[in-house]
């Protein structure tokens, strides 16, 4: 639904590979002498679709073609000590949490579902002073009313899976967004799937 | 006379006072009315059999020369004939089709033969001055035909709104020709993200909405809140005072705020946090607040007195219970609910203690909003084929009828206060705006232009 203009939302994103995209686009169309393009392609979707692509949706990682030109101070997950000393704000903006994602009006947490949380849940332990917020979301299909309750109970069962893998209680807060917050504005299905997940923010440290 | 009250704050238009001055009508100047008419009909201007009357709004003629006093008599013409072309009581004449007429040079000396050969049953006659620091406006209602006032009435007031002196005449020229309370001078709240702010805390592409509140036609919209967070689903006090609405601004956790908005002072937060808390509806009288919140556990509906106090619990179901909303009468509440497995709408009393009633069948229903008597309907966004529409159930009779067909998403109605109009969310034009429409489903006005936009509630 809240469909803003691509480059400033995507340039926020991911800042440097943007620019890397923008560039090799400038340089290209320099040869030909035509203005350069100036909206570089969407993040591509990846192999899934469908509502059940839920359960294969990647989370929001870095887009595929931009792999073979990383930006070189992209931190990896196994950085540990520069995750430790990172601010929130920058945790939060490159997050070490994979989402977990929901099919269509269900809050359920598939085999993908646990695999995510379980990697999530060995990053809180190894950041034992970490406190964790589930936000639940939804795509935006269903009413934004409804979906706020909706969002709710996705984050409580991805919660309450994380307790059960033994993250203390108070470690972890819950709020839903409903479908307030989509991380991506499409409207297809595969953005659709990508939107009705539990995200995970530092809140503190 | 009654002297209309008036909505004065930092965040709506600093509209200085406006007093409805001696109404006396100089009616008995006028020539005794053709007699073959009881005297208390004397006063309607009545059109063809069978058709409604037409009506004229020339330009209002400004007596100062000033451009303010100028402006002020063009803006009053075009939105009295738009405020009561709302209402489709009246056949409105198009104004670009008697701009050859000329101005009435007074009260005495209108030019009603030119009316009578455009057609016109009723023509609206206003005069601007300037006086002081403000204006004065007289108006008069003519029946063509007679060439008799059939309203005549004076204002003084500021020249910075004069939308608002045509919206006080729309209504009571509805009320006093058509016996209708008409909504020209009521006002539209929603949440809108058009600032594009972000919301603090890193998470990339996350614009904070704000609340606004805007007149009924669109025009004045303005600010409420500047909180950088997110703040939706904004509802009226009865009283059009103040607004209650659902915020994150405090620790990302959302709960109900109050803000009075003609008074400057700082939101309240009745329930102060405690458990999350959201979608709050007003009741009738403005004395309770119904909202959802998770306190016990899941989505369950609640409601308080408006300072918090006397927090009871109206469901118990392990499914979601959401999205309150009250009768007229505000003795029965209808919400949302997914007991059935997908979220439809229910009635329940609004003391509880009786079992939900089911009303909605289509895949999907939510945010039911009930129209006041006559009226006993209740309008609400439902999945139907592969898009939210806007569908109207009959409380008595059980049936149902649609009003939205598939353009867009149409989401979140709420009707306006004389039950005749329904304000509501679409993407039919591409981002999310909010419209009004007529419970037929004709007379589609779009209300918002930028950003996008949510969650309408219409004052009372």
């Amino acid at each position: 639904m809240t469909v803003p203009t691509p480059i400033p939302a995507l340039a926020r994103a991911r800042g440097a590979v943007v620019i890397l995209v923008v560039l090799a686009l400038v340089t290209a169309a320099c040869a030909k002498k035509q203005p350069p393009i100036a909206r570089p392609t969407p993040p591509p979707v990846t192999a899934s679709a469908g509502s059940d692509s839920a359960t294969t949706a990647r989370p929001p990682a870095p887009p595929e073609p931009v792999r073979e030109t990383p930006p070189p101070a992209e931190p990896t997950l196994t950085d540990e000590g520069n995750l430790g000393s990172r601010s929130l704000d920058d945790l939060n903006r490159e997050s070490p949490f994979q989402a977990v994602f929901f099919a269509l009006d269900a809050d359920t947490i598939d085999a993908a579902g646990q695999a995510v949380l379980s990697a999530n849940a060995e990053i809180m332990k190894r950041y034992a002073s970490w406190v964790v917020t589930v936000e639940g979301h939804c795509d935006e299909r269903g009413t934004a009313e409804y979906n706020l309750a909706l969002g709710e109970r996705r984050a409580l069962a991805a919660r309450n899976y994380l307790v059960s893998l033994g993250i203390p209680g108070e470690r972890l807060r819950t709020v839903s967004y409903g479908k307030e917050f989509p991380f991506d504005p499409g409207k297809t299905d595969e953005a659709y799937a990508r939107n009705r997940r539990a995200h995970f923010v530092v809140t503190a440290k | 006379m009654p002297i209309p009250s008036y909505r004065l704050a930092p965040v709506v238009a600093a509209m200085a006072a406006f007093v409805a001055l001696a109404t006396t009508s100089p009616l008995g100047q006028q020539p005794p009315p053709t007699p073959q008419q009881p005297s208390e009909l004397e006063l309607t201007i009545s059109g063809e059999p069978g058709t409604p009357p037409k009506f004229a709004v020339p330009d209002f003629v400004a007596l100062s020369g000033d451009a303010e006093t100028q402006a002020a008599a063009r803006a009053i013409g075009a939105v009295l004939w738009d405020d009561l072309q709302f209402e489709r009581e009246f056949y409105m004449i198009p104004r670009d089709t008697y701009g050859s007429i000329p101005s009435a040079k007074s009260f005495q000396e209108v030019p009603f033969d030119r009316w009578l050969e455009l057609g016109a049953d009723g023509v609206i006659i206003g005069f601007v001055q300037r006086t002081g620091t403000g204006v004065t406006v007289q108006v008069r209602v003519f029946n063509v035909r007679t060439r008799t006032s059939v309203f005549a009435k004076e204002y003084s007031g500021a020249a910075s709104n004069p939308r608002l002196y045509a919206h006080t005449v729309a209504d009571e020229v509805h009320q006093q020709q058509r016996g209708l309370r008409g909504v020209a001078r009521t006002k539209l709240t929603f949440s809108s993200d058009r600032d594009g702010e972000r919301a603090a805390g890193g998470v990339p592409n996350r614009n904070v909405k704000e609340i606004y509140v805007a007149d009924y036609d669109g025009a004045n919209q303005r600010r409420v809140t500047v909180t950088k967070a997110l703040n939706i689903f904004p509802v009226w006090s009865s009283d059009g005072r103040a607004l209650a609405y659902t915020s994150y601004r405090r620790n990302n956790s959302p709960d109900i705020y109050i803000s009075s908005i003609y008074q400057g002072t700082p939101p309240e937060t009745p329930l102060k946090g405690r458990g999350q808390n959201w979608l709050s509806s007003w009741s009738p009288d403005g004395t309770r607040i119904a909202f959802t919140s998770n306190r016990d556990g899941n989505a369950e509906l609640y409601v308080m007195n408006r300072d918090g106090s006397n927090v009871r619990r109206l469901t118990n179901h392990p499914s979601i219970d959401t999205t309150p909303t009250w009768s007229p009468g505000g003795n029965e509440i209808a919400f949302t609910s997914d007991r059935s497995g997908r979220p439809q709408i229910y009635l329940i009393p609004a003391d509880g203690g009786v079992a939900p009633r089911r009303i909605s069948n289509e895949s999907w229903a939510d945010r039911a909003t009930w129209a006041p008597a006559p009226y006993n309907e209740i309008a609400y966004s439902a999945l139907i084929g592969s898009t939210n529409n806007i569908r109207i159930y009959d409380v008595a009779s059980g049936e149902r009828r649609q009003i939205t067909f598939g353009e867009g998403s149409n989401e979140s109605p709420v009707f306006s206060p004389n039950g005749r109009h329904i304000a509501f969310m679409s993407t039919r034009r591409g981002r999310s705006h909010i419209f009004t429409i007529g419970r037929d489903g004709k007379n589609l006005r779009q209300i918002t232009t930028s950003g996008n936009n949510y969650t309408p509630d219409w004052s009372r």
